[in-house]
């Protein structure tokens, strides 16, 4: 199904800043860690948005701000339209509903004492309004059937599962309560090669079949390919270019996700002695203290004064798409 | 490829020219309180000198251990090795006492391991644990220990060794760490390099610098390196031929071009058509069906049968031998011909 137009998600200028504190009886913050600084982008319902970087450029936190699991330190997550950022009480409990998560590491998100009709049934103790009590278990199983589980194994507990198995659960656990919007943070980076493209396929199936829109973070850049419709590229804290998968992976316009894109390896030796190589020197600078101007710039190959003295905005350049770099220009990579 | 080997077909009974290092016919077991574990049943591969042999597998496909195996480092019990040899330059490492095994391991045949930072020492400083090498081995003082330990930083690339040498793992990155561990396996110069997922735990572009930096090392010192990884990208970057294993086999042995344009087998074929690929947007994904075997509990016949899409009736009655498709290439499939042809189905 082709994502429609209606915004499901909208994210402006979302910051979050971790305050970095010294002293104990007499604490003062001598400093921020500058996790999210200042992101926006729009979710439409039925669609996917990628989301990439290395770690450290805030793609956790991003998910866990979308989530309200942390508060922004300024900034708006409005979900059809409802500033989650600003809601308490109820009214965040029901806008929960809608946005679920599944996690990355499925042997850590599981509680090893619960069983799995538990794991999948807790959301409905919690929002008691979905599931009427007698209903739960048939719930439960149904949501089993769907992630491609035996509905008998409810009773079981999570170690009897392998790891692909143990997804699924995770999976089924935020698909109870019927969310518009999953956030999948690395949700195939623990699982072995021949178990990823099974989970791939069924995230893809279900999105089909419940008009889901997803926010798939993940740092393996051929996995964001094949499933996303668009893509975002962070780099320390912020979005340095977004736009649909071909303009991201065969025209990208910004020296980081250009760089990035040659650093993957692409499964075939053919021309393997021609393919470009951009490779970076040294790591990320800390996002305590980042670079002024363009933040790439102390990596940048094509750096001059004016990306120390002004920010490049997130604006539609070289490309046709939304790059952050005062010198973008289009530059495929990845083919030979 | 800069040394391409003469006989790649670990298998024959080298005649004349004996590799860098053979491994013949390994076994590997553990005894556990379920019953015994067969993690290696029967691996044979060759490394020469100069030379890149990629070892592909999942968890659990005994990849690791043969590594271990070779180095080892394997506790036993509870791991036995009934089986097998382990040839370096000529010598079954497996007959040696440990003392003569404690001088070939770390001094001649080294390891990398995955995570950099559970490898090294939190409470020693990063020079100490290189210099530690020269001192142990080469009996230097801690002073000329140090120097050497500065030079080898120097030369995997850490900016500023001089100062860093006496900075604590923590305060390294991921991939410097990584670095750290390579200056330490390098430090003696070996002739055998065992890098067990060196970059699994690393960011693409920290990745790409480790690759290439352990390619540069190879290529100055004409090392013979064994890369142990489930990723099939960085094998085609890197390797001159693959082992891919299953079950605690190696199930297809080919040069890197050979495998990735028609693969032999169909655990290969079928990985090869799982990944996704960042140069072009596919449709749905191939999966290979059902779950890798439970080692306690081996299927019959080819260990692969209950996740084959081409299994026919005796695939599940015999075990296929490495048939030997040419010269350097073999595979464990009763139809491999049919498989390379494209004909089964």
């Amino acid at each position: 199904m082709a994502p429609s137009a209606e915004r499901i998600l909208e994210v402006r200028d979302l910051v979050k800043h971790f305050p970095l504190t010294q002293g104990i009886v007499l604490k003062r913050q001598i400093g921020a860690i500058k996790a999210v600084d200042g992101v926006s982008f729009d979710l439409h319902r039925g669609e996917t948005l990628g989301v990439v970087g290395e770690s450290g450029c805030g793609k956790s936190t991003l998910a866990k701000l979308l989530m309200a699991l942390e508060r922004p330190t300024s900034g708006e997550v409005k979900i059809n339209g409802v500033d989650m950022a600003k809601a308490h009480g109820p009214t965040l409990k029901r806008m929960r509903r809608n946005i679920q998560m599944v996690m990355q590491d499925p042997y850590t998100s599981l509680n090893p004492r619960m069983t799995v009709g538990d794991i999948i049934g807790e959301p409905f103790e919690i929002h008691s309004e979905v599931a009427p009590k007698g209903d739960r278990r048939r719930k439960v199983q149904e949501l089993l059937e769907v992630v491609g589980l035996n509905p008998e194994h409810v009773n079981r507990y999570p170690h009897q599962f392998s790891g692909g198995q143990r997804q699924r659960i995770g999976i089924a656990r935020g698909l109870a309560l019927q969310p518009e919007v999953i956030i999948c943070d690395e949700p195939v980076s623990a699982l072995d090669v021949s178990i990823q493209a099974q989970v791939m396929n069924l995230l893809e199936r279900l999105q089909n079949e419940f008009n889901l829109a997803y926010i798939f973070i993940a740092h393996d850049l051929s996995v964001v390919r094949h499933i996303s419709d668009r893509v975002a590229v962070m780099y320390l804290g912020k979005i340095v270019e977004l736009g649909n998968d071909v303009a991201i992976y065969d025209r990208p316009s910004h020296p980081y996700t250009q760089a990035l894109l040659s650093a993957v390896p692409v499964p075939d030796p053919e021309g393997r002695e021609q393919r470009e190589r951009i490779i970076l020197q040294g790591d990320p600078p800390s996002p305590a203290d980042p670079p002024s101007g363009c933040r790439f710039r102390t990596r940048c190959w094509k750096a001059q004064d004016i990306c120390a003295e002004q920010e490049p905005l997130l604006e539609i350049r070289a490309g046709g798409h939304l790059s952050a770099c005062h010198f973008a220009e289009e530059h495929d990579v990845i083919h030979v | 490829m800069n040394n391409p080997s003469v006989d790649t077909h670990p298998l024959s009974d080298e005649v004349g020219q004996e590799p860098l290092l053979a491994v013949d016919n390994l076994h590997v077991e553990f005894v556990t309180r379920q019953g015994l574990v067969k993690a290696v049943n029967g691996v044979s591969y060759t490394v020469n000198a100069g030379e890149s042999l990629a070892v592909l597998g999942e968890s659990g496909s005994g990849k690791s251990v043969t590594a271990q195996a070779i180095m080892g480092i394997l506790d036993m019990p509870p791991a036995r090795v009934p089986k097998g040899q382990i040839r370096f330059r000529g010598t079954d490492m497996l007959k040696l006492s440990d003392q003569a095994r404690g001088q070939i391991r770390g001094q001649r045949i080294a390891m990398i391991f995955q995570d950099a930072l559970s490898a090294l020492n939190p409470v020693f400083t990063v020079g100490w644990q290189i210099s530690e090498m020269f001192r142990v081995h080469r009996g230097m003082s801690k002073r000329d220990g140090m120097k050497k330990a500065v030079e080898l930083m120097d030369r995997v690339r850490i900016p500023a060794a001089k100062q860093r040498v006496n900075d604590y793992p923590h305060q390294f990155s991921g991939g410097m760490r990584q670095r750290i561990m390579i200056a330490m396996s390098i430090a003696l110069d070996p002739e055998v390099l065992i890098a067990d997922e060196p970059t699994t735990a690393l960011d693409v572009t920290v990745q790409a610098q480790i690759m290439e930096l352990l390619a540069e090392l190879q290529r100055e010192s004409n090392m013979g390196l064994i890369l142990i990884t489930h990723d099939l990208g960085v094998v085609a970057d890197v390797a001159d031929k693959i082992a891919v294993m299953y079950g605690g086999r190696i199930v297809e042995h080919a040069p890197v071009h050979d495998l990735y344009k028609n693969p032999g087998h169909p655990y290969s074929k079928g990985l090869l058509e799982s990944i996704p690929r960042v140069d072009q947007k596919g449709q749905e994904l191939y999966a290979i069906k059902g779950l890798p075997p439970n080692l306690l509990d081996m299927p019959s016949g080819c260990a692969f049968h209950p996740r084959c899409p081409y299994r026919r009736d005796n695939c599940v009655t015999d075990v296929p031998p490495l048939y030997e498709i040419s010269g350097t290439r073999g595979s464990a499939c009763h139809y491999y011909r049919e498989v390379l042809d494209g004909t089964v189905g």
